[in-house]
């Protein structure tokens, strides 16, 4: 119920294109967009992560990651990391 | 072939020890070799035998590898569960939403996402905030710092009276060393001028030996290997730096202009007389001094010349007497130097007695700008070739002064004493950062001019132009005023002539003037001094009033 509310906030805030939520697999277990550019972000963000957090731990080993923002041109890529899993938002920033 | 040696024994003998004694050795077998079987062979030379100096390497099949990415698409589903299977994937789906440890971990980073998200709609953190374009430097004071000297390695010390920097990046400058006191100079002096590497610093890398000692020098600017040297006698001689050519003399300080051709130097292809009322009168001529000759304007140079006056002449003008166009007058003393501004060729500057002047070529009747009177002689003078709005100066005192006439005009920007000798010459390298100046004792002085004056400024070629234009306008304001005044006084003096010839005086002559003069003056002292009695006795009277109230 809690999981389910913090989600619907999430997506409904202004600007958000997209959620994905990705497990320490790669597979995303809920989404809000089609199915071809979820497990391209799950994919890619995921191997992304992991490679930004170690690079984080190798530098401090006390040191973990806490967030990634990815700023593009056309939008802004978010990623929470957790243990196992992966909050990936897309949202358009404002301009 | 078997070689055997057959022995029989007795029974009984079997088992006894064997009795071993010597013999002497005995051939058994004699094989000799046959020559027939020789041919059944061929000899084979030369015999080739490879062998490499390398690890033995095991002989197995070679096992290859590669190194590349998979490309995973669907591929961490468990191992029981089918992608393709649609209800399969999402039951995993929902069971994995059920868990415990899904449930918090989405609340917390649905937390931290909420605050980013937020943050993101509220200001754009990623923006510029601050126009970078224009990094404000901070304005460093001018300076100019020495970075060599080279000294006259002669014992007996001459002036540098003239410099030249290389054309090819300047590397490399000429000094042309002489005496300028007239017929002072000692008989041993030397008369070589030296060609100076920047490196070397402490000898001079080339020396040219002409007949009388060399006063001004300039390397030619099209071909980096001839110079062109004007000596104390008055000859021009032409340096390579293989040989020597020393033409015929000319005569430059007798008031008229040779044009020579560098191939042809056994005479003058034109002359031209100094004469200010153009009627090739050599009496009447003027001594020249400096030179302007801007590569761009073939036709048109200047001179200026001993008197003070600057010459503009037309090389293509037909008759002598049109060749001068037109003199400027303004110094009292000769001008030593003279040089049009690089981006503005209509304006010039001058250079001679005790100020800086610049000039605009329509204004005739005096200068659009000019300095304050220094304190001591101006030598010479150049303009900065990348700041159409600096130049420089070197005076007397041993005193190099730059100019900038955006920052401030009454005085120059920055002053520096550079030795104490006067310094005769200045040249400035075309980069505008390096300069040379040439010193009373032989010394040539390299220095090393801050950035910040020698960077073009925004606006600047604006800003100056701007400048010139003003002058130029208020001088011809003023000439056109002058202009105004003087008719009115010739159409007053034409009225007063009519109304005078009744009179029987006639015109004044320069007798009745002077008388008239000196009585004005006597009758205004007069007045003057009566006034100061008058004054003084007033005084005295309060004076004494007060005293008297005191007491």
């Amino acid at each position: 119920a809690d999981a389910e509310e913090t989600l619907k906030r999430i997506e409904g805030h202004k600007g958000v294109i997209g959620t994905i939520i990705v497990n320490s697999e790669g597979l995303p277990i809920r989404t809000t967009l089609d199915n071809s550019t979820t497990s391209l972000y799950a994919r890619l963000l995921r191997s992304f992560t992991t490679l930004a957090r170690s690079a984080v731990r190798d530098v401090d080993p006390q040191n973990d990651l806490t967030f990634v923002r990815i700023r593009s041109k056309k939008q802004e890529i978010l990623v929470a990391p957790e243990n196992n899993f992966l909050l990936i938002v897309i949202q358009n920033p404002s301009e | 072939m078997e070689i055997t040696y057959v022995y029989s024994k007795f029974r009984r003998e079997f088992g006894r020890q064997g009795l071993f004694s010597d013999r002497a050795e005995a051939v058994m077998v004699d094989i000799q070799p046959n020559p027939r079987l020789m041919s059944n062979f061929v000899v084979k030379t030369p015999r080739d035998q490879a062998s490499q100096a390398c690890m033995d390497m095991s002989e197995h099949p070679r096992f290859e590898s590669s190194n590349c990415g998979i490309n995973h698409m669907e591929g961490a589903w468990p191992k029981d569960i089918n992608p393709r299977d649609l209800e399969q994937t999402v039951r995993f789906k929902k069971k994995i939403e059920k868990e415990e440890n899904y449930v918090n971990s989405l609340v917390h980073l649905g937390y931290v996402m909420d605050h980013c998200i937020r943050q993101n709609n509220t200001i754009d953190i990623y923006q510029e905030h601050f126009k970078e374009d224009e990094i404000e430097k901070v304005p460093e004071f001018p300076t100019a710092k020495t970075m060599s000297v080279f000294r006259d390695p002669n014992q007996v010390k001459r002036t540098i009276t003239g410099l030249s920097w290389h054309p090819d990046g300047g590397r490399k400058l000429a000094a042309a060393y002489c005496s300028l006191d007239f017929q002072k100079s000692p008989p041993d002096m030397s008369f070589d001028s030296y060609i100076w590497d920047l490196e070397k610093p402490n000898y001079p890398e080339m020396a040219l030996k002409p007949e009388s000692p060399l006063v001004c020098l300039d390397y030619n600017p099209k071909d980096p290997h001839t110079l062109l040297g004007g000596s104390y006698g008055g000859q021009i001689g032409v340096f390579t730096f293989r040989t020597q050519v020393v033409p015929r003399s000319c005569g430059t300080p007798g008031g008229a202009i040779l044009w020579w051709d560098v191939r042809k130097l056994s005479e003058p292809t034109e002359r031209l007389v100094l004469d200010p009322s153009r009627e090739g009168n050599l009496d009447q001529a003027l001594g020249a001094i400096s030179l302007e000759f801007e590569p761009t304007m073939p036709t048109k140079f200047m001179v200026g010349t001993e008197q003070g006056m600057v010459v503009s002449c037309n090389r293509k003008a037909k008759t002598p007497a049109e060749k001068i166009v037109c003199t400027y007058e303004g110094h009292h003393g000769p001008i030593y130097a003279i040089q049009r501004n690089p981006f503005f060729p209509k304006n010039f500057l001058t250079v001679g007695d005790w100020t800086a002047r610049i000039w605009s070529e329509d204004i005739k009747e005096s200068s659009i700008m000019w300095t304050k009177y220094q304190m001591s002689y101006l030598m010479d003078a150049c303009w900065s070739p990348v700041r159409p709005s600096v130049f420089l100066t070197v005076k007397m005192e041993g005193v190099l002064d730059i100019w900038d006439l955006l920052f401030k005009q009454s005085e120059p920007t920055l002053s520096v004493k550079v030795s104490d000798k006067a310094l005769y010459s200045l040249r400035i390298q075309d980069n505008g950062q390096v300069l040379a100046c040439g010193s009373h004792s032989g010394e040539a002085t390299l220095l090393h001019i801050s950035s910040g004056l020698s960077t073009l400024q925004k606006n600047e070629k604006s800003l100056m132009a701007a400048m010139f234009e003003r002058e130029t306008k208020r001088e011809k304001i003023l000439e056109a005023r002058q202009r105004e005044i003087r008719l009115k006084e010739r159409s007053r003096s034409e009225q007063s002539r009519e109304d005078e010839a009744w009179r029987e005086d006639g015109d004044e002559d320069p007798e009745q003037i002077l008388a008239k003069v000196e009585s004005d003056f006597y009758s205004m002292v007069e007045v003057e001094m009566r006034k100061r009695e008058r004054e003084r006795r007033a005084a005295a009277l309060i004076w004494i009033r007060r005293r008297r109230q005191t007491r």
